[in-house]
């Protein structure tokens, strides 16, 4: 299969696992309420994160074929067909300028380039966008590998305690005690530079507040009257953590997920400015804009478009994962009221 | 107590090992000795110097198991140096690192260690502000700046910094470094700044969550009750109730401290630990960042049992059994 469809493909997916997860959202009156309020208090937040999804989704579904026939045979995105190829200038373009920045040539496409051009003349506002794809990708895929890691080590270990607790008690202790910068830094020059990789480099370092966590829940968890009416009934195991002890983690998943995308996101642009990071990624062009800043007159809109989009989406994750918190946290709702 | 250390510091010698076993897995297990001579001496570089280099370097021996000389491994070579902190050479230009670490590690902390000590007032100042204020528009605006403040990135104070600061006030020097004590505050005025105002957001949101668990304690009111004045109430009877989750999140920064601010050091162009580790990671210098985590895993443990002692003196509700 070729490469852009298994990306279509992917992309219905996603699709219809988020229908699949409202559906399942909408049927349970808990979890339906609590998204309702989560939306009433912070309804911006949750549309920027909309429309950055958005954005990822049409960057990522292409297909083949020219837009004004001109026998392009490379599949192209639906977002890079708003902006295409035809409209590259030669060089740096301020934003809505009609003449190069340096030389003051005439643009070859005056007006289109509503956020300037960089050094190569492609059109800034298009290259922003297409961070968000990366942005959401580091975020997303980090935390899919990390949140399983970690209630794969924390909830047996809580569970059965004993050797295996401490095993994992171990193996999170040691994996904490190295700073984390360094930690990524170690792993992504030893596993290589892939977007994969990079992911999984952020997971390893990420996963072990969440699974320390998951172990002290599953602890309590396991004394409760109904988890021991389950036991004594001679309910496999398998079916209790899988029944009584998973569903009640949910609300400290979906507390993490929310809270760690935003410092993933960041970790990103830090990797990005050491040569580690993901091509296309808002950290990259920060990295690439620092010289442009000594240059005179200034380049600018480079810098700014992708520190404002990078800002944009982590200060609307935050907040919706602040507003998260504090609805599913049971510690916080006591504040609340 | 006595007890209780031994427990702890055997616990602690574990977490040493494991570390280092983690760092055997990804330095030596997953790389070629060939590709990490290659990268050191050039693509172009004949047979013999490759094997030369390699045989320098230690990477010549068996990985893990040595039928005639079990002693004769990567693994053991790797353990006994470490364990000895005897660090060797650096991979990319045989520099001795345990040098590099001397000459580093007293620039680095000429920078980190005024971070260290105006973050903690700053950041504690305005918490217990935001904290007093609690309900209150006051604090509000305060979690909302808080989180303004966290969610931009850290290149971005740095690179504006340097641009507002550097090229359009002209107050500081963009970059650079002085062993005069004299000169040297004016180059570390800019990256202090810029380190403070990145730290404070994300502190001030934990610090105000601590403060304001405190002030809704029953002392608190009793405090105010008997006619304490607000300021006595924050600092004398919530301040010290505190400690415990301040101590927590203070003491494990101090071994960051040695091993330096990697972005911030190395975009003022301060040559401390933090822009040696840059220069290893452009250079492919894996024997200097192994170094670096292991130094900064030995830091973390110690601060963590400093930690836990710490506790006691500080909260006489603790006991350690």
């Amino acid at each position: 299969m070729e490469a852009h469809v298994a990306r279509n493909l992917l992309v219905a997916g996603l699709a219809l696992a988020a229908g699949l997860a409202a559906w399942r959202v909408r049927r349970s009156p808990f979890w339906s309420e609590r998204l309702a309020e989560v939306a009433w208090r912070r309804p911006l937040a949750l549309a920027v994160i909309a429309g950055f999804a958005a954005v990822a989704a049409l960057d990522t579904v292409s297909w083949r074929g020219a837009p004004e026939g001109a026998g392009l045979t490379e599949p192209r995105s639906a977002l890079v067909r708003v902006f295409p190829d035809e409209f590259r200038e030669a060089s740096y373009s301020a934003p809505f300028a009609d003449v190069e920045f340096y030389g003051g040539a005439p643009l070859r496409h005056p007006g289109r380039h509503v956020l300037g051009t960089d050094i190569l003349g492609r059109d800034v506002l298009l290259l922003t966008l297409q961070g968000a794809k990366v942005a959401l990708l580091v975020g997303g895929l980090t935390c899919l590998i990390a949140v399983p890691l970690a209630l794969l080590f924390g909830v047996p270990a809580g569970w059965f305690g004993g050797r295996l607790d401490d095993l994992v008690f171990f193996l999170v202790s040691t994996l904490a005690s190295m700073p984390s910068i360094l930690l990524l830094i170690a792993l992504v020059t030893a596993i290589g530079r892939g977007p994969v990789q990079v992911c999984f480099a952020l997971a390893v370092t990420g996963w072990v507040g969440f699974c320390r966590l998951a172990r002290a829940e599953t602890l309590k968890i396991r004394e409760l009257d109904y988890v021991q009416a389950a036991r004594a009934l001679g309910v496999p195991t398998r079916r209790i953590l899988w029944r009584h002890v998973l569903p009640n983690l949910t609300h400290l998943i979906v507390i993490t997920f929310v809270l760690t995308f935003s410092g993933l996101v960041l970790s990103e642009a830090v990797l990005s400015w050491l040569g580690l990071g993901l091509d296309g990624s808002w950290g990259q062009m920060i990295d690439q804009a620092r010289d442009e800043l000594s240059r005179a007159p200034v380049i600018w809109w480079n810098l700014g478009a992708a520190s404002a989009a990078l800002f944009t989406l982590i200060l609307a994750v935050n907040r919706v994962g602040d507003a998260v918190r504090d609805v599913l946290d049971p510690r916080t709702v006591r504040e609340r009221a | 107590m006595t007890a209780w250390l031994a427990r702890r510091l055997l616990w602690g010698a574990a977490t040493v090992l494991g570390v280092l076993g983690f760092l055997f897995v990804l330095f030596f297990a997953t790389a070629d000795p060939e590709d990490i001579a290659k990268r050191a001496l050039g693509e172009k570089a004949p047979p013999e110097a490759v094997a030369q280099w390699i045989a320098n370097h230690g990477y010549d021996r068996p990985r893990v198991w040595n039928p005639a000389d079990p002693t004769d491994t990567m693994l053991f070579e790797h353990y006994r140096r470490m364990l000895a902190f005897d660090f060797g050479r650096s991979d990319a230009d045989d520099v001795p690192i345990a040098q590099r670490l001397r000459a580093g590690v007293g620039v680095s902390l000429s920078l980190t260690v005024p971070l260290f000590l105006l973050g903690i007032p700053l950041a504690l100042g305005a918490s217990l502000l935001v904290a007093f204020f609690r309900e209150t528009y006051i604090d509000r605006a305060g979690v909302v700046l808080a989180v303004v403040a966290m969610s931009v990135s850290i290149l971005i104070y740095i690179l504006a910094g340097q641009y507002v600061v550097g090229v359009l006030l002209r107050w500081f020097p963009i970059s650079g470094f002085d062993i005069d004590p004299a000169v040297v505050a004016r180059f570390l005025a800019l990256p202090v700044g810029v380190g403070l105002l990145h730290g404070l957001g994300s502190d001030v949101r934990f610090y105000r969550t601590v403060f304001v668990e405190e002030t809704s304690r029953d002392y608190v009111r009793t405090a105010f009750a008997k006619g304490a004045g607000d300021g006595r109430v924050m600092a004398r009877h919530v301040l010290p109730n505190a400690m415990l989750p301040i101590l927590t999140h203070e003491v494990v920064r101090i071994p960051g401290l040695f091993t330096g601010a990697l972005l911030l050091e190395s975009f003022f162009g301060i040559p401390g630990l933090g822009s040696m580790t840059v220069d290893a990671i452009n250079a492919n210098d894996f024997a200097t960042l192994r170094v670096m985590v292991y130094v900064g895993a030995l830091l973390f443990i110690a601060a963590q049992i400093a930690t836990d002692v710490a506790y006691t003196v500080a909260d006489p509700r603790v006991r350690l059994g």
